[in-house]
């Protein structure tokens, strides 16, 4: 069974972030289309401000649902020292698509680590491609700081295998429930999103 | 919660592993299912409860829980539990006479293994229990059959009147995949029957039923031989074979796909002649397992040659990275070096952390400030007290055993620790699940022990479910409340030494706690503050950093609060000549709620309210405490 028709999306953050939560909203996409699909995550004690990674596979037939160093389309990265931390996972061809947060842990600021000067510049230096842009900021601008989610998802919408007005139609739904409103503001935010990465790509192609 | 219309028959769902059983437990008829919640297996019940036509509960413990399902499948109900690896460790007592009683109606275990270790004390192989109870063991390999297979194993206990073990690992349990779900089936419990020969467990009856297990072992043997659920692909590469079960399947398949494959659902008692058949069409078998050299070791007894463990790990999850090297190696395949870019960047680590006012962290602190103690720790958020910057707990081992463990230093220790004083931290859920026991002990042993009890009303590390001290049931209904003060009295602690206190109030906690170690015998005290992840927890006005005033002690750093931030470091030289490193800080007021737990070590008094204008969004609503 061929595994090249495999799409692999690894999405990382910190607990807390809802880095879990887009990855669901990326898998409901991907079944929409009709594709096979596995999701999985190491979130032991996500809610805690540890480390959170969301493996999302789809294809025709998804076997193993971890995604193996090396072999990533997408990289969406929640915050800056996070995607450098599961850079080695990007394809040489694949794309990280970055919030540049800097979320200090305690550890660091008791002293006892360093926070990497430039996560990206090193990503960027070891030859990946990335697009990185202020998910939080785009979210304050349109006055709800947790639109950044939504900001993320418009950012990877342009990076999937189905158009991104599926995967819309998936923050819609999800939305629904809530009001007009609240999906008048997520559909803003999903456009905000797509927006950064294209003005960014445009200023310095990644 | 209330319980919502399940979605229909036929519809195609994206479930966890975990969301996939507990449909697969509501189709199958189930009218009782109970568990203590327990990662990886906390949602099958959470999911469960929101099912109508069910009997759904949070056991106090995962013995009991074991219990409440055999009593139900005594009437010819058909029963369900779910556990974590290591609550079947607690349960083992019920299993082992269990299994002796057999199921009257289905009877299903759920037992969730947390290979790699992602939220345990210890990473243990549950297949073991299938030998050891002589039950069977299913084993899927994704949420399609963790569906299928759970709806099997109801039919598969009744027809033998045992109970099943339905083995999952994490990469079962928290892996959403696509299930076609079904109806549910209507069973009616067939009623309770008097039958003290098989009920009443007493030496002689029970003697004369294990024969029967047995026997059972051997009739279930020719089921798997027979089995659909075992399941041998012929591959068309032959020079390496697999035997395997659960989600290793799935690697294997990824790695390997031509090779002939025997992937075993049923996979205890495994099917002999499958296996010898895999065996003659294949150059060499490898058996491909998690965790431990089990299957491998008992094919190897039948006399069939095959490798395992002396090419693969006996720890940790397995994945086609880890597989493919390691076969061919085996086969004698030139085997390439990683690849340069492979090597994972350095990156500081980034353990998980108690939440921006956390109860937990005045205790901490607090014990962090006090010379001269001995603490055991338990299991729950309040493990994390054993990390930076507290440094606070000196043992955890299992659910309630920091009570146990901290009698026996007290008891054990000689001349060297005469001096120490000896405290026992447990949580109010671990508390009520294992931990009165051990209390009960220092009680009626004289220890010298101060316990503190941190009742966060809820259970904590798996998401915030209810307790027996929360008021509240499974669906969040209002349930009996039991009081913890009344219970530590009743198991003998001195009334006048207990004591409850404010976790966020540092000085009067700091003073009852130098207070209580010193005096001779038990106490308790009971630091009561609500866990921030729950509804009774409401945000206070968040602080702000007047920077200008902060002199860079870096006492409020020490809180551990997750929302202080260190804006820049410097270094002073003291009169004495002594060189101070000085960090200068600021809160996130978007994370801060308010405790005030940093306020109070401010030397400076540089921590002040932030304006109410300024005040994030989502917290508006709240009100200040002072």
């Amino acid at each position: 069974m061929s595994t090249n028709d495999i799409t692999n999306i690894l999405v990382c953050g910190i607990g807390g972030q809802g880095v879990m939560t887009a990855a669901e909203i990326l898998a409901e996409a991907a079944m929409t289309e009709g594709h096979d699909v596995k999701k999985t995550e190491v979130a032991g004690m996500a809610q805690r401000g540890g480390v959170v990674t969301s493996h999302l596979r789809f294809g025709r037939k998804v076997l193993s649902p971890q995604i193996e160093p090396g072999t990533v389309q997408v990289l969406l990265g929640f915050e800056g020292a996070e995607a450098l931390r599961w850079s080695h996972y990007l394809k040489p061809d694949g794309i990280a698509l970055v919030n540049n947060a800097r979320l200090v842990p305690p550890v660091v600021e008791l002293g006892l680590f360093d926070y990497p000067e430039d996560p990206t510049g090193q990503m960027r230096a070891a030859g990946h491609r990335v697009v990185s842009f202020d998910a939080m900021t785009i979210a304050r601008d349109l006055g709800e700081i947790r639109l950044g989610n939504t900001v993320m998802l418009g950012a990877i919408a342009d990076y999937l295998p189905f158009a991104a007005n599926v995967l819309l139609a998936c923050i819609d739904k999800r939305f629904a429930r809530k009001g007009e409103k609240v999906v008048e503001a997520n559909r803003r935010a999903f456009a905000a999103g797509r927006d950064a990465v294209a003005r960014q790509l445009a200023a310095s192609p990644a | 919660m209330a319980a919502v219309m399940p979605a229909s028959a036929a519809s195609r769902l994206l479930l966890s592993g975990n969301e996939a059983v507990a449909r697969a437990v509501w189709e199958s008829g189930v009218r009782v299912a109970a568990a203590y919640p327990g990662t990886p297996a906390t949602e099958i019940i959470e999911s469960l409860a929101r099912y109508p036509d069910l009997y759904a509960e949070w056991s106090v413990n995962e013995k009991v829980s074991m219990e409440v399902a055999l009593g139900a499948s005594m009437t010819g109900a058909r029963a369900f539990c779910a556990m974590k690896h290591v609550g079947l460790n607690v349960a083992s007592d019920c299993l082992m006479t269990m299994t002796i009683t057999g199921a009257y109606g289905g009877l299903v275990i759920a037992v969730a293994d947390d290979v790699g270790m992602s939220s345990s004390q210890n990473e243990q192989d549950s297949r073991f229990w299938g030998r050891f109870a002589h039950i069977p063991v299913l084993e899927p390999a994704d949420s399609q059959e963790a569906y299928e297979m759970t709806k099997f194993a109801f039919g598969l206990s009744e027809q033998y009147e045992t109970p099943v073990l339905l083995r999952l690992t994490t990469r079962i349990c928290h892996v959403k995949g696509l299930v076609v779900a079904g109806e549910r089936e209507a069973h009616e419990p067939a009623g309770f029957v008097k039958d003290p020969q098989r009920w009443v467990m007493v030496p002689a009856h029970a003697k004369a039923r294990i024969p029967a297990l047995f026997q059972r072992d051997e009739t279930l043997r020719a089921v798997s031989d027979a089995s659909p659920l075992n399941v041998l692909e012929a591959g068309s590469n032959r020079s390496v074979g697999f035997v395997t079960s659960g989600p290793a399947y799935m690697h294997v398949k990824e790695a390997f796909p031509d090779a002939p494959v025997l992937k075993l659902g049923l996979s205890y008692p495994w099917p002999p002649e499958k296996v010898r058949e895999l065996a003659a069409l294949c150059d060499t078998l490898v058996v491909v397992e998690e965790t431990e050299k089990l299957l491998e070791t008992e094919i190897r007894a039948a006399g069939i040659a095959c490798h395992g463990k002396d090419v693969l790990p006996s720890i940790g999850e397995l994945s086609p990275q880890v597989l493919h090297p390691a076969v061919d190696r085996l086969l004698g395949k030139p085997v390439p070096p990683p690849a340069p870019a492979a090597a994972p960047p350095r990156v500081f680590p980034r353990p998980p952390t108690l939440c921006a006012s956390c109860p937990h962290m005045g205790m901490y602190y607090t014990l962090s400030q006090i010379k001269n103690i001995i603490v055991a720790g338990d299991i729950g958020c309040y493990t994390l007290g054993a990390g930076h910057p507290w440094n606070a707990l000196d043992t955890t081992i299992c659910m309630g055993a920091t009570m146990g463990v901290a009698l026996g230093i007290d008891k054990g220790r000689g001349s060297v620790d005469k001096n120490k004083r000896i405290l026992a931290v447990i949580g109010d859920s671990t508390f009520m699940h294992m931990g009165m026991q051990g209390l009960l002990d220092i009680t009626y042993n004289h220890g010298n022990i101060t316990v503190l009890l941190l009742d966060n009303n809820t259970t904590g590390m798996t998401g915030g479910q209810a307790t027996p001290a929360s008021g509240k049931d499974i669906h969040g209904k209002e349930a009996p409340k039991v009081d913890l003060f009344k219970i530590v009295e009743a198991l003998g602690v001195p009334n006048e030494r207990i004591k409850v206190v404010d976790p966020y109030q540092l000085p009067v906690l700091f003073k009852t706690v130098r207070d209580e170690i010193k005096v001779e015998g038990p106490s308790v005290i009971i630091a009561r503050r609500p866990c921030v992840l729950i509804d009774d927890f409401k945000p206070f006005r968040p602080y702000l950093v007047e920077e200008d005033k902060c002199t860079g002690c870096g006492n409020c750093i020490e809180v551990g609060c997750p929302a202080i931030h260190v804006t820049h470091r410097d270094k002073v030289v003291k009169p004495s000549g002594k060189e101070v490193e000085l960090a200068f800080v600021n809160i996130d007021s978007q994370a801060c709620t308010g405790c005030g737990l940093c306020v109070q070590p401010c030397a400076p008094d540089a921590i002040r309210h932030v304006p109410r204008h300024d005040i994030p969004i989502h917290i508006v609503k709240t009100t200040s405490t002072s």
